[in-house]
C-alpha cells in the first residue's frame, strides 16, 4: 500500500494544491466580508429609503461582483483537485470528507448563486424587501460555504468521528456531529470567516480613506468608513479571541504544529509566550534536522503555561519531548509511534491476505480488532506513522511556522489599532484632517490578505507532513499520475490564475477611480 | 438482512440523485450552449450583448449544479471519485479549465481596464461553451463504453495509458456523445433565447439556426443510442461480485424497468415536440418541453447505466476492477446521514423556481441593456 511514492510528484502536487488555494485565498476573504458590509448597508437604505445609501450600495456591491467570479473560479479547482491530484486520499477519506463538500453545494452554494442573481439583476424587477432578503442571503450563503470546507479541512488536521474499515481500506464516518462540532472545526470556523470580515472592512476603510484624500466622494467615504470601522473593529477583536482558541485547541490537537510556531524545544513548565523573535540555525540537530536558537525575543514570562493549561505550572511539550518522548509525561516517542503504526498497517496486509486465502475465521479476526477501541487508541491512530521512515520527519518547517505565526499575530494587533483609530478620529471630527492616517488605511488594504496567507501556510505547512493528522502522510494520498502531467498543470494553473488576478486588479481599481454612478 | 437491505436502497437513493442533478446540469448546458454561438449567432453588437446577458443570469446555476454533482459524488461514490479523477486527469482538467475561464469571462468582459480586451474575454465564453458540453458528454459515454484503469487490493486507481483519460477521444461512441451532448446544448440555447429575449430579429436568426443544430444534435443521438441499445455492456453479478459482458445489456436494462423506459422516451418526446413547436408553430415555450425532455431522457440514461445490475463505471482494461453502486458508494451512515440532507432539496428547488421567475418575468429588451446597471 502506497508504497515507494515519487517524491517529485508529491512535491509537484503539493505546489499546485497551494498555489491554488493561495489564490482562492485571495478572493474568498474579500466575499465574506464584503457581503455582510453591503448587506448592512442596503439594510439601512431599506429602513431609512436615503438614495445616497443606496448608491453605496450599489457602488460596493459592483466591486464585490469583479471579486466574487474569481473566487468562484478558483474554488472549483480545489474541490475536484482532491480527486485528480489527491485520488488516494479521496478513497481513504471520502465517507468522511465528501460529505461536507457535498453538503457545502446543497446548502451553501445554491444559496450564494440563486439570490447572487437577483442581488445584481433584481434591483427593477424585486420588491425592495425581496432584493433585502437576496442580499443577505448571499452573505449567509457565502459564509455557510465557508464553514463546510472548513469542517472538512478541520477534519484533515483533527480526524474525529470515523472508524477504519479493514475491508474497504478506507476511514468510515461514525459521528456527524463529531465530524461537524470537531473543536478544530468551530474554532477555526470563527477565526477563518471574522478573518474575512476583517479583509472586508479594511478593504471599505481603506478605499473609502483614498476617496477622502483625493477629496470626492466625502459623504459616501465617511458614510463607509462608518460601517467598515464598527464591523472591522468587532471582526478583528473576535479574529483575537477565536485565533487565542485556535492555538489552545492546536495545543492539544496537534502539538508538533504548536511546538513549531513557538519554537520551543525542551521546555517543561513554566514556558514563556515568545511575542517577537529572530531565528538562527542551530548547531544542534535532531536526527538530521537542524534546531533553531533565538537571535533575540520578547517572551512574556509564563503565559504559553498559562495559555495552553491555565497556570504557570502547565506543561507544554517541546519538539524534543515529542518526538524523544517523555515518560513523566505520557509523551510517546515517535519511533515508538512508527512502531505502532506498522503494527496496525502489517494487520491490514494480514487482513487482506487472509481475505484472499478464504481463511475467514482469521479475516473476522482482524476485523474485530481494527473495531476495538483500545487498538485504535493504540495503534490505529498512529497508522499514518508506518510510512515514516526517520522520526525527525515529523517536525514540520520550524522557521515558516514561526515566522508565518507570528507575522499573522503582529498584523492582527495593528488592524485593532487601526480601527479603533479611524472610528476615533471618525467621531471626534479629524479623520479628513488626519491624512496620514488616511495614507496609513490605504496602504493597509493589503495587509488582511497577507495575515490571512500565513494563517494558511501555518495551517498547511506546519502539520507536514500529514494530509490527516497520524493517519495519512501526504507522500501516501498522492495520484498514481507522471510528475511530468502535474508540472504542466502546475504551469498552466499559475499562468491562468496570474492573468485573471492582473485582470481582476485592474478592472477593480478603475471601478474605484471612476466610483460610484450618479 | 435489513442493514443490507438499507445500504442497497441508500445507494439506489443516492444513485438517484445523482442522475438527477447530472440531468439537470446537461438541461443547465444551455448556458453554454448559447455561449458557444455567441460570435455565429448575434447580428450586430446590441444582439451579442443581449444573448450574453441573457445566458450570464444564469450561469451560476450550471456551475452550482457541477460543483454539487461533484461533491456528491464524491460523497456517495468516493471510489467513482479518486478512481475517475485520480486517473482519467487530463480530460478533468480540461473541462475545469473551461469552466474557470467562464466564470470571470461573464464578469470582466465589459469592464474597462480589463486588460486583455472583450474579444479574449469572448472568447473564453466561446471556449467554455463548446468543450464543455462536449468534454462532459465523452466523459459521461465512458460510464458505458468503459474506460483504462485497474484498482488494487486497497482500491487505488492505476490509469493503463499514459494519456490519463484523453484516449476516451478516440472512441467513436464518446464523442459522438461529446458531440450530442454540445449540440443538445445549442438546441436547449437558442430555445432559451427564443423565450427570453424581446427583439424580433434576434429571436428570428435563433429560429433559424434551430434547425441544423437539432438535426445534428439527433444524428449524434440516434447514433449513440442505437449502438448503446445494440451493443454488449457491463453486468454485475452482486452474487459473485464479478463483472462481464453481457450482449444487448442496456437495452436489457430498458426493457426489465419499464418505468426507465417510459421516462426515456418521455424525455426524447419532450425534447422533439420543443423543437417541432417552435419551428412549425413559433411558440416560444419550447424550451421548457425540450428543457424537461432533457431531464427525463438524461435521467433514464444515467440510471440504466447503474442500475439493474449495471457497472456504472466499468474499466475495459480489468472487467473486475469495474466501478458498481455497491462497490463505490459510501458506508450506510453516511449515506443515511446524506439522506437527511437531501431532504431539503425540495426547498433549495422551490428557493429558485422563484428567484428564476421573479427575474424571468420580463423578457430581455434593447431597452433593459441600456439602462440596466449591471451589465455583462
Amino acid at each position: 500500500m502506497f508504497e515507494n511514492p515519487d517524491l517529485a510528484l508529491v512535491d509537484w502536487s503539493r505546489a499546485q494544491f497551494a498555489l491554488t488555494a493561495i489564490y482562492h485565498w485571495l478572493f474568498v476573504p474579500l466575499t465574506l466580508g464584503l457581503s455582510f458590509i453591503v448587506a448592512i448597508m442596503e439594510t439601512i437604505y431599506y429602513r431609512n429609503g436615503g438614495e445616497e445609501w443606496k448608491r453605496m450600495t450599489k457602488f460596493w456591491m459592483t466591486l464585490f461582483g469583479i471579486n466574487f467570479a474569481i473566487g468562484v473560479a478558483t474554488g472549483i479547482i480545489l474541490e475536484f483537485q482532491f480527486g485528480t491530484n489527491w485520488s488516494n486520499y479521496s478513497w481513504f477519506v471520502g465517507d468522511i470528507f465528501g460529505a461536507p463538500l457535498a453538503i457545502e453545494g446543497i446548502l451553501a452554494f445554491f444559496l450564494e448563486s440563486t439570490f447572487v442573481a437577483v442581488m445584481f439583476f433584481g434591483w427593477n424587477k424585486v420588491s425592495k424587501r425581496f432584493h433585502l432578503v437576496s442580499t443577505w442571503l448571499v452573505a449567509i450563503g457565502a459564509n455557510l460555504s465557508a464553514l463546510w470546507i472548513l469542517v472538512a479541512n478541520a477534519w484533515m488536521q483533527n480526524p474525529v468521528g470515523m472508524i477504519f474499515n479493514p475491508g474497504t481500506a478506507r476511514n468510515e464516518m461514525i459521528s456527524f456531529w463529531d465530524v461537524l462540532f470537531n473543536e478544530v472545526a468551530v474554532s477555526k470556523f470563527l477565526h477563518t470567516i471574522s478573518s474575512g470580515f476583517l479583509v472586508g472592512s479594511m478593504f471599505v476603510l481603506g478605499i473609502s480613506a483614498w476617496y477622502l484624500i483625493s477629496k470626492r466622494e466625502e459623504l459616501l467615504a465617511k458614510r463607509s468608513i462608518l460601517i467598515a470601522g464598527i464591523f472591522g473593529l468587532l471582526s478583528s477583536l473576535l479574529v483575537a479571541y477565536t485565533g487565542d482558541t485556535s492555538a489552545r485547541t492546536l495545543a492539544k490537537a496537534q502539538p508538533v504544529k504548536f511546538a513549531a510556531f513557538e519554537a520551543l524545544y525542551d521546555v517543561t513548565q513554566n514556558a514563556d509566550l515568545v511575542a517577537v523573535g529572530v531565528l538562527k540555525k542551530s548547531e544542534k540537530k535532531i536526527g538530521d534536522k537542524d534546531l533553531n536558537d533565538f537571535v533575540f525575543k520578547i517572551s512574556i514570562p509564563g503565559f504559553l503555561s498559562v495559555m495552553t493549561g491555565g497556570d504557570q505550572s502547565a506543561f507544554v511539550p517541546g519538539i524534543n519531548d515529542l518526538i524523544n518522548g517523555n515518560s513523566s509525561q505520557g509523551i510517546i516517542s515517535v519511533a515508538e509511534k512508527m512502531e505502532r503504526g506498522k503494527t496496525a498497517r502489517n494487520l491490514l496486509n494480514e487482513y487482506k491476505t487472509a481475505k484472499q486465502n478464504n481463511d475467514l475465521m482469521r479475516a473476522e479476526g482482524i476485523l474485530g480488532m481494527f473495531r476495538d477501541k483500545k487498538f485504535n487508541d493504540e495503534y490505529f491512530r498512529y497508522f499514518g506513522y508506518s510510512f515514516i521512515s526517520k522520526p525527525e520527519d515529523v517536525i514540520p518547517g520550524v522557521q515558516v511556522s514561526f515566522y508565518s505565526f507570528h507575522l499573522m499575530v503582529i498584523l492582527g494587533f495593528y488592524f485593532i489599532l487601526v480601527f479603533a483609530l479611524a472610528l476615533y478620529f471618525l467621531f471626534r471630527g479629524t479623520l479628513q484632517s488626519r491624512r496620514w492616517f488616511l495614507w496609513v488605511a490605504l496602504c493597509s488594504i493589503l495587509l488582511p490578505y497577507v495575515a490571512g496567507e500565513m494563517g494558511w501556510v501555518l495551517a498547511e505547512m506546519g502539520r507536514q507532513p500529514w494530509i490527516i493528522q497520524d493517519l495519512m502522510p501526504v507522500s501516501a494520498a498522492v495520484s498514481q499520475i507522471g510528475s511530468g502531467s502535474v508540472i504542466i498543470t502546475f504551469l498552466l494553473f499559475a499562468v491562468l490564475f496570474t492573468i485573471l488576478l492582473i485582470a481582476e486588479i485592474s478592472i477593480m481599481i478603475r471601478q474605484i477611480k471612476l466610483g460610484p454612478k450618479h | 438482512m435489513t442493514t443490507m437491505i438499507s445500504h442497497i436502497f441508500l445507494q439506489h437513493y443516492w444513485w438517484i440523485i445523482i442522475s438527477l442533478l447530472g440531468s439537470l446540469l446537461v438541461f443547465l448546458m444551455f448556458v453554454q450552449g448559447g455561449q458557444s454561438m455567441i460570435f455565429s449567432l448575434p447580428g450586430n453588437s446590441l444582439q451579442k450583448t443581449m444573448i450574453v446577458n441573457t445566458m450570464g443570469r444564469k450561469w451560476e446555476f450550471t456551475f452550482t449544479t457541477l460543483v454539487t454533482f461533484g461533491g456528491a459524488f464524491f460523497a456517495s461514490f468516493p471510489l467513482f471519485y479518486s478512481a475517475s479523477f485520480g486517473g482519467a486527469y487530463w480530460v478533468w482538467i480540461a473541462i475545469l479549465f473551461s469552466f474557470i475561464i467562464q466564470a470571470i469571462a461573464y464578469e470582466y468582459r465589459s469592464k474597462p481596464s480589463n486588460v486583455f480586451g472583450q474579444k479574449t474575454f469572448d472568447v473564453f465564453l466561446y471556449l467554455n461553451g463548446s468543450l464543455g458540453p462536449f468534454l462532459i458528454g465523452a466523459a459521461v459515454a465512458t460510464f458505458f463504453t468503459g474506460s483504462q484503469f485497474s484498482l488494487n487490493e486497497m482500491n487505488q486507481v492505476k490509469w493503463a495509458t499514459p494519456w490519463h483519460g484523453l484516449e476516451a477521444l478516440l472512441n467513436g461512441r464518446n464523442l459522438a456523445l461529446g458531440l450530442a451532448v454540445l449540440f443538445l446544448a445549442r438546441t436547449n440555447g437558442l430555445l432559451y433565447i427564443i423565450n427570453s429575449v424581446e427583439e424580433k430579429e434576434l429571436v428570428a436568426r435563433s429560429v433559424n439556426k434551430l434547425t441544423m443544430n437539432s438535426i445534428v444534435f439527433l444524428v449524434f443521438f440516434l447514433f449513440f443510442i442505437i449502438t448503446l441499445l445494440l451493443s454488449s455492456g457491463f453486468a454485475y453479478d452482486q452474487g459473485t461480485g464479478t463483472v462481464s459482458m453481457e450482449k444487448y445489456k442496456y437495452l436489457h436494462n430498458l426493457i426489465q424497468m419499464p418505468l426507465v423506459m417510459i421516462l426515456f422516451l418521455a424525455g426524447v418526446v419532450g425534447v422533439l415536440s420543443g423543437i417541432g413547436i417552435t419551428l412549425f408553430k413559433g411558440s416560444r415555450e419550447g424550451i421548457w418541453y425540450a428543457g424537461t425532455g432533457t431531464v427525463l431522457a438524461v435521467f433514464a440514461l444515467l440510471l440504466i447505466a447503474g442500475f439493474n445490475g449495471t457497472s456504472f463505471y466499468p474499466s475495459s482494461y480489468d472487467l473486475n476492477s469495474s466501478l458498481t453502486i455497491d462497490k463505490a458508494s459510501s458506508s450506510l451512515f453516511t449515506l443515511k446521514t446524506m439522506m437527511y440532507v437531501s431532504f431539503i432539496v425540495p426547498l433549495v428547488i422551490a428557493y429558485i423556481w422563484f428567484a428564476w421567475k421573479s427575474i424571468n418575468n420580463k423578457r430581455i429588451t434593447e431597452e433593459e441593456m441600456k439602462t440596466e446597471g449591471h451589465i455583462y
